[in-house]
């Protein structure tokens, strides 16, 4: 997967591109260890088509983080990706746009 | 029904997917459940991968088999680990707020949510999983 990074001030936008899997999921973690001065997240998935339970997982864990230092907001999010967050009440904690 | 081995290796998924993906091509699956069929595999032979054999090496066989009589799907997994029924595991409880949240349980809930029907058993020295999904046409 491609994992591009843009900082403005305080605000971190990533773009997620490609899957979102055990595979890459260790990928994503790695790229968000230090989000030291990030106060508003925003992961952009719309190039994301795949997203299985170890990349809930690191959204997960980044929402419990950003939650602590600010806010994360979740955009452009394709149908089936909805679908995942439906499935396993991740509409009910992240905030999509 | 058509069968492949695989060593028992998350580095394997890419290849397990690739293998159903070839059974199934052909076959009229709509986009949303061609990714329902994957978010199950991956999270079945991750599991296998994960916890079947704890430190040594072991197989997994995967088998699938498209039912056009019937317009689905069956897939299966067997290995030689140790017993164990991942659908007796806790599903994940997804109402509780991000903060009280495991990261636990959320792969089984999906399989079953994402396909049909999914079983378990224990025979021959083997756990045996069997999932199907009815197919969803392509529009």
């Amino acid at each position: 997967m491609t994992i591009v990074k843009k900082q403005e001030g305080a605000a971190l936008t990533i773009y997620l591109e490609g899957r979102l899997d055990t595979s890459t999921a260790p990928q994503l973690d790695a790229e968000v260890e230090n989000l030291d001065g990030v106060t508003k997240l925003v992961l952009d998935m719309k190039k994301l088509v795949y997203l299985s339970s170890a990349g809930l997982r690191s959204i997960l864990s980044l929402q419990k983080r950003m939650s602590r230092q600010g806010s994360m907001v979740v955009r452009n999010v394709c149908d089936v990706i909805m679908e995942v967050f439906e499935m396993t009440g991740f509409t009910d904690i992240l905030t999509i746009e | 029904m058509i069968e492949r081995n695989f060593p028992a290796r998350a580095d394997q998924l890419e290849a397990v997917q690739t293998f159903i993906t070839d059974q199934i091509k052909d076959s009229p699956f709509s986009k949303r459940t061609l990714f329902q069929i994957r978010v199950a595999v991956e999270e079945i032979f991750i599991n296998i991968a994960s916890y079947a054999y704890r430190s040594s090496e072991g197989e997994a066989v995967v088998r699938c088999g498209v039912e056009h009589d019937r317009l689905g799907i069956l897939i299966q997994f067997l290995d030689r680990g140790k017993p164990f029924n991942p659908l007796l595991k806790k599903d994940a409880d997804i109402t509780l707020p991000a903060q009280e949240r495991d990261i636990g349980g959320l792969g089984i809930l999906m399989v079953k949510k994402a396909m049909d029907n999914v079983e378990y058993r224990y025979e021959n020295g083997q756990n045996i999983l069997t999932m199907r999904k009815t197919i969803e046409r392509s529009e």
